[in-house]
């Protein structure tokens, strides 16, 4: 592990305070860095779509993969819940788009459904309790191979919000628009909403599935309340993430609490503070 | 109806238009139109008439390729020759968005005619194009707005602007229904009527407002179910079947009945 002995040597030169001295913390704060900004980055289009039922419903979708994986006697279960996430999430989508009915009571729906199946499947093989931490989630668990998955999944999200943010920003304002211009609708929700499967199926056994929507909706939310146009959105959507979890988790460490619900509360004090200057930023 | 039809086949093959072929939309059992045949010159602007639930907003739908449907949209150019699917302009009726968006104007834009991702940059050349494309429609101090920040007159003209580029073969508009005055109404189509001169644009308008349409329509097509009457705009105000679907709109024009009787349209 070369890399991250690097990372070691530099955060030990760097930031030589007793939060950041054991090795499971400069692994939590590594994994903050790179996942954060994912967070700040699909929750713009999540809270411009008004997506934030879809993002928690996914959250319920990747806690059944969690079951059917186990239940299927996988040793690793990440692969079921990215897999079970990711035909979970093109579902909704698909009906989403071919039914009139509306998408809140879609995602209910689905969301019930998923919850429903996990339960059963998780308390038939009778040890629910084992279970439990994916409710909460440990930020500070992390491992290095999962810092080094973490930067895969970084990269391939970056790469495909490059190539499909501006389809999915004329989808969102006004499909026949996008239509016009030869954009398939249909294919951009569906590899937007598979990039949110993956994000949140990564990231519940670290966040947990009680606070991962926050961890979505909050930053981008806080941003939107003072930025004009999309790229201050990204970057104050980003910055506020990075800044939440990085803040979150250092006192986490000095309050010796849970670091997903750490970092949420800053978050959310981070919406309430932009929200009371909105008037300064926005033209 | 022969008459008319054998002169658009020929019109065609000297001019550039556009052929709806045989479009027939049915969502399950349910039959919205069928069987609608429409010639489009460049140059004209179409009007689309009737009530609601005529099959207006989804015939629109269709030529987008939002709707499934079936028959052809072809394109042909001057020499008649099949040039393939047009490119199409679209300006909608009203845009659905949140009026909280952090988006302007000019992302907008760069979404929509370039790859380069609106999140990470905006070049000084797009930026130009931009406000090129604003001027036309007297829109260019508007670049930096977000957009929930327009007035529904400014956004229609936005969005004009946006459909102009690149010069579309086929322009879509959608009759704004609110959000915008009489007089703001009426200076987007002497906009749009000078611009169809210019660039010879082939029109398609939905709309409600009669009098707008004898204005400035060259050609009024009455749908309901499929083409009920197809003329000129004296033509098809003037047809029996345009009267007794618009029963309650030609309250005036129930005077001089007998005048207008005898011209018929092309149904």
């Amino acid at each position: 592990m070369f890399v991250l002995d690097g990372w070691y040597t530099l955060v030990d030169f760097m930031l030589p305070f007793p939060w950041v001295a054991h090795t499971f913390m400069k692994n939590a704060f590594l994994a903050i860095i790179l996942v954060m900004p994912l967070f700040g980055l699909l929750g713009t289009m999540v809270v411009n779509n008004r997506m934030a039922f879809f993002s928690d419903s996914l959250g319920h979708g990747a806690f059944t993969g969690i079951a059917l994986g186990t239940l299927l006697g996988l040793i690793e279960p990440l692969a079921a819940i990215i897999l079970f996430s990711i035909v979970f999430a093109g579902i909704i989508t698909y009906i989403k788009h071919r039914s009139t009915a509306s998408s809140d009571t879609i995602i209910g729906v689905f969301s019930s459904f998923a919850i429903a199946l996990g339960l059963i499947i998780m308390s038939r093989s009778g040890s629910f309790a084992k279970y439990s931490s994916y409710l909460i989630g440990d930020l500070l668990s992390i491992s290095q191979e999962d810092i080094f998955m973490i930067l895969v999944v970084f990269l391939v999200i970056i790469c495909l919000w490059v190539f499909i943010f501006n389809r999915i920003l004329i989808v969102s304002i006004n499909p026949s628009l996008a239509a016009s211009r030869g954009i398939d609708t249909l294919m951009s929700e569906m590899l937007f909403s598979a990039a949110l499967a993956i994000v949140v199926s990564i990231s519940i056994q670290w966040v947990g599935l009680l606070i991962i929507n926050s961890m979505l909706v909050l930053p981008a939310a806080a941003a939107r309340n003072v930025s004009n146009n999309v790229r201050q959105y990204h970057l104050f959507s980003i910055f506020i993430a990075l800044l939440s979890g990085i803040a979150g988790l250092i006192m986490s460490y000095y309050w010796n609490t849970a670091t997903g619900a750490t970092i949420v509360l800053f978050a959310s004090g981070m919406f309430f503070l932009t929200f009371s200057l909105r008037h300064r930023f926005l033209s | 109806m022969g008459d008319t039809y054998e002169k658009s086949e020929n019109l065609c093959s000297k001019l550039c238009c556009t052929k709806i072929e045989n479009f027939a939309v049915s969502f399950g059992a349910a039959k919205i139109f069928d069987n609608v045949n429409v010639h489009i010159h460049c140059g004209e602007l179409t009007a689309i008439i009737g009530k609601n639930g005529a099959g207006k907003s989804t015939l629109l739908k269709a030529i987008l390729g939002e709707v499934k449907h079936s028959g052809d949209l072809k394109y042909l150019d001057e020499k008649g020759v099949h040039t393939g699917h047009p490119c199409i302009g679209y300006v909608p009726q009203y845009l659905n968005f949140d009026v909280g968006t952090p988006t302007s104007v000019l992302d907008l834009f760069n979404s929509c005619l370039t790859q380069v991702p609106s999140w990470l940059c905006c070049s000084q050349k797009l930026r130009s194009r931009v406000i090129e494309d604003l001027k036309i429609v007297k829109a260019e101090h508007l670049a930096d707005r977000r957009l929930g920040a327009l007035s529904g007159g400014e956004l229609q003209r936005v969005l004009l602007a946006l459909a102009l580029d690149p010069i579309p073969d086929l322009l879509l508009l959608d009759e704004p229904v609110s959000g915008i005055d009489q007089n703001g109404l009426e200076l987007f189509y002497d906009m749009v009527s000078e611009l169809r001169k210019k660039n010879d644009l082939s029109i398609i308008l939905i709309s409600h407002d009669f009098d707008l349409v004898s204005r400035y329509a060259d050609r009024v097509i009455l749908l309901d179910g499929t083409v009920i009457c197809n003329g000129t705009p004296e033509e098809v105000f003037n047809d029996e079947k345009t009267r007794k679907i618009f029963k309650s709109i030609f309250p005036v024009a129930e005077k001089d009945k007998g005048k207008a009787g005898n011209e018929e349209c092309s149904c």
